[in-house]
């Protein structure tokens, strides 16, 4: 096996896991705190993505479109919060789910209205267009290290946060043990608006990142969406530590999957039962790693919640 | 029978710092009603919720009828002859009165796998269901849907469903809370008349009840009995007497 | 019998006389789109089983209409045109994949459950994706609908339309019968109160699986019925969207109601045909960007209409 092409590819699986990290540390706050299963996640990335393609193009730099978009998709999420979601945090789940499914052909209808239908490729910001020239020969794009320090430095912003502010202990509390908290005589209503807001931060944020790496188009959101519920389960609902470390497990585990079961297999089966068998396998990885996590741990591998 | 039906060992529950249970030894022999009680905070709930098997203990060994059962899920337990009644009400809101009962029943008649016949119909379960309803007094409400009954009632259904598994042991958790002078007086009747019948768990606050029904009282504070014996030695002990009027409102 | 019953009775009467209504009228569409909606009413009532009388939030439900089009769609392909054996295999291999699938996911509970069952029909898409020799993202047509040799010809579209309004009535009694037996009880049960059900013997378990692999196979067969009628699958059958559709329908219906997924998948579909504008006059701001209203009533239905349409109709929740 070549070496370049493994270091290659660990590296774009630690950028997708650092990816599915910005999205699953929203949404396993939300599911923690709130009880809230909100599928409508995936379309705050998406408006991200839109608004970063939009600002950048109104104002010509990429980092001034980033920072706008980054802001805008908070504005959004908000408002998605208190128009809709509120209302939703009393209800059971299934009433949950088909709301925020309505929310999301809303938000990719509107964004086919706007944009179009068809996916819009944006290209690399030019002070980040470079590639990087590692020691063995690796050569790798400055954008995806970029993905990769972002995400680590958010990381280690939220670890900071929950760990060591106030309002982090209120988080890590709400996440074990909801109604305790709000007997507590905390504002729980401005808790969940800033939870839902922090994690629709990171979900725009995410998308901002995203645009140049990955197509954006309508539907771009559900497509993510449902490996970052993946590494939820895996990681524990509520826990940020599970979302880090379940982001990184199935992202490394897909990438690395799509890259090389193909050629292991082929090493033992004939080339064209690799060629079919291959990919088909490679996209149902991270679903088996899953079932695995839940058959040995049903309430994944760091849960938030204790006791009772 | 020498040995008790019911047999505690140790048994230890914390939650992280929280010693909720601490290393108590407990038993109550056949036929006796065994009273728990102590200030509010104790762990009188989370002793029942492990003896009934809705949480696991991290130590100790719970003994029923000289089996081992510490490690044993709440359905099977109550195969086995544990009944439980919930210190917040916990009947089936959209079921008719006589419907719960006739679950409790069915629960108890083999298994459910019967995918044909209309189960309300059955007279196989709306027979007896309507024989424990008698018991309780709640017959002229057995089509009342439960949701509809008042807080008395319902807990009375509660008795009523654990009356219909035919059990060998009651837990009963706060059986008169939420409610009057006079409901209360009418509950403590019925358990009066199932006293000696049926071997009973009682985890109480009021003292009435307590004093009235039990044959031998445990006081359990922060996690830990203090005490234990026949409620004229509990009422003279001093510990006991501190433990509630000094940490009680 | 109630007057939810008296509706559902009619309704399945009226459905009985569309043909020969479309007949008359010259207009066979209405034909097709009503044997659409009774396909999909199969298999609102299927969920329905799990959803609205287990309490089991399956996201996942649409994997079994994929697994029954891909039975068909695969047998067929290797020649095999026997409806027997086809539908058979249909109902078969969805309930085998729903055993395994429930055996895994079932042991969990709430968002979890909710999350798992949709990753594994997501799984299941990206399979029936990525396998190209049955056509792959574009799917394949169906050379020959399911063979049953002189009994019944599903080209006809009139006979086809009448063994799809038996099955529904034949699945809405099975259901019926099953909610109201002891199984069914044991599974409204836990359903209502699981704390309650273990006190007093019952582990919910082994009944929420038996309710499960009943309803994916009921699936697993309205799937077969739905490729027959498109003559073509994609895995877009199995997509998450078209499960989250199903739940829709059972939701807007009502759920635990028997006259529910009727309503519902009826109310569902005329709805999205209305909106997209291929029988009425043509409304190009709306026909479009239908999405965008369907969303919108969807997130406004449950808000505001709980009950479903089955709850307009007065009658004691069943």
């Amino acid at each position: 096996m070549d070496l370049v092409l493994i270091a290659e590819q660990a590296l774009n699986g630690l950028q997708l896991g650092v990816m599915l990290f910005l999205l699953a540390a929203g949404l396993t706050l939300v599911f923690g705190i709130m009880n809230l299963v909100n599928l409508a996640h995936g379309s705050l990335y998406m408006v991200g993505a839109y608004l970063s393609v939009a600002f950048t193009q109104w104002t010509g730099s990429w980092f001034a479109g980033a920072v706008l978009a980054f802001a805008g998709t908070l504005v959004v999420g908000m408002a998605v919060e208190l128009v809709a979601l509120r209302r939703l945090y009393e209800r059971d789940h299934l009433a949950q789910v088909l709301a925020t499914f309505g929310l999301i052909l809303f938000f990719n209808e509107l964004i086919a209205i706007v944009w179009g239908r068809s996916a819009i490729f944006s290209s690399f910001p030019d002070a980040l267009a470079g590639h990087v020239a590692f020691p063995g020969g690796l050569v790798y794009p400055v954008y995806r290290l970029v993905i990769i320090g972002a995400g680590l430095a958010v990381a280690v912003l939220l670890w900071y946060v929950v760990q060591r502010t106030r309002l982090g202990m209120l988080i890590r509390a709400g996440a074990s043990n909801r109604a305790m908290v709000a007997a507590l005589g905390v504002n729980i209503r401005l808790l969940y608006t800033l939870v839902f807001g922090f994690g629709a931060a990171l979900a725009g944020l995410a998308g901002v990142l995203a645009g140049p790496v990955y197509a954006v188009q309508p539907g771009m959101g559900e497509q993510i969406l449902i490996q970052v519920f993946v590494v939820i389960v895996i990681g524990g609902i509520g826990s940020i530590r599970g979302a880090f470390l379940g982001a990184l497990l199935v992202g490394m585990v897909d990438t690395l999957g799509r890259a090389f079961l193909k050629p292991m297999l082929a090493t033992v089966l004939s080339a064209p039962a690799a060629d079919t068998a291959g990919p088909a396998l490679a996209s149902m990885l991270i679903y088996v790693l899953m079932a695995v996590v839940l058959a040995l741990r049903p309430e994944g591998l760091f849960p938030a919640r204790g006791g009772a | 029978m020498n040995s008790p039906l019911l047999e505690v060992l140790g048994l230890h529950k914390s939650f992280g710092a929280l010693v909720a249970t601490d290393a108590v030894d407990f038993d109550v022999r056949e036929g006796e009603t065994h009273a728990v009680i102590g200030p509010n905070g104790a762990g009188k709930t989370t002793f029942i919720k492990q003896l009934a098997g809705e949480l696991r203990p991290d130590a100790g060994r719970i003994r029923f009828a000289g089996e081992d059962i510490t490690a044993l899920p709440a359905p099977q337990r109550s195969h086995r002859g544990l009944a439980r009644s919930f210190q917040i009400t916990s009947i089936y809101p959209d079921f008719s009165a006589l419907e719960n009962v006739a679950l409790a029943v069915q629960a108890h008649s083999g298994h459910s796998f019967r995918f044909w016949g209309r189960a309300r119909a059955d007279a196989s379960l709306t027979g007896p269901a309507l024989g424990f309803l008698k018991e309780v007094n709640l017959q002229d409400r057995a089509g009342t849907v439960a949701a509809n009954l008042s807080h008395g009632e319902q807990r009375q259904l509660e008795i009523a469903m654990a009356l219909a598994t035919r059990p060998r042991l009651l837990l009963l958790d706060e059986p008169v809370a939420g409610m009057g002078a006079e409901e209360s007086q009418r509950m403590v009747e019925l358990l009066r008349t199932l006293k000696g019948e049926k071997t009973m768990v009682l985890v109480e606050h009021d003292m009435d009840a307590v004093f009235t029904l039990a044959d031998r009282i445990s006081v359990l504070v922060y996690g830990r009995i203090v005490a234990t014996g026949a409620p004229a030695e509990i009422r003279a002990n001093a510990e006991v007497q501190r433990a509630y009027l000094g940490e009680e409102a | 019998m109630s007057a939810r019953r008296w509706v559902l009775a009619g309704l399945l009467l009226a459905l009985a006389a569309v043909p020969p209504l479309a007949a008359w009228l010259n207009e066979p569409f209405y034909l097709d789109l009503l044997r659409r909606v009774m396909i999909f009413a199969i298999a609102a009532v299927s969920l329905n089983l799990i959803l609205g009388y287990g309490g089991m939030v399956s996201f996942g439900h649409a994997a079994y209409l994929g697994i029954g089009a891909y039975a068909v769609g695969v047998l067929g392909y290797y020649g095999i045109d026997s409806g027997w054996l086809q539908w058979a295999v249909a109902i078969g291999a969805s309930a085998l994949v729903a055993l395994a699938i429930g055996a895994i996911s079932l042991r969990t509970s709430g968002i979890y459950f909710i999350m798992i069952t949709l990753a594994f029909t997501q799984m299941l898409y990206y399979l029936g994706i990525s396998i190209e020799e049955y056509g792959g993202d574009d799917g394949m047509r169906l050379k020959l609908r399911s063979q049953f040799a002189g009994l019944i010809d599903l080209d006809h579209p009139a006979a086809f339309y009448y063994l799809v309004l038996a099955i529904l009535a034949a699945s809405l009694l099975l259901v019926d019968r099953l909610v109201n037996s002891r199984f069914g009880l044991a599974l409204q049960a836990a359903r209502s109160n699981e704390a309650r059900s273990r006190a007093i013997g019952f582990s919910p378990y082994p009944y929420r699986l038996a309710a499960f692999v009943i309803a994916g196979a009921m699936c697993g067969l309205a799937g077969a019925l739905l490729v027959n009628h498109t003559a073509y699958l994609t895995p877009d059958f199995m997509n998450w969207t078209r499960s989250g559709e199903l739940m829709f329908m059972v939701i807007l219906g009502g759920v635990a109601t028997s006259a529910g997924p009727l309503l519902g998948a009826a109310a569902f579909l005329l709805l999205e045909d209305f909106l997209s504008g291929t029988t009425l006059l043509p409304k190009a701001w709306l026909a479009d960007h239908w999405q965008l209203y369907l969303g919108a009533i969807l997130v406004l239905v449950v808000l505001f209409a709980r009950r479903g349409l089955a709850g307009l109709i007065p009658g004691r929740h069943e």
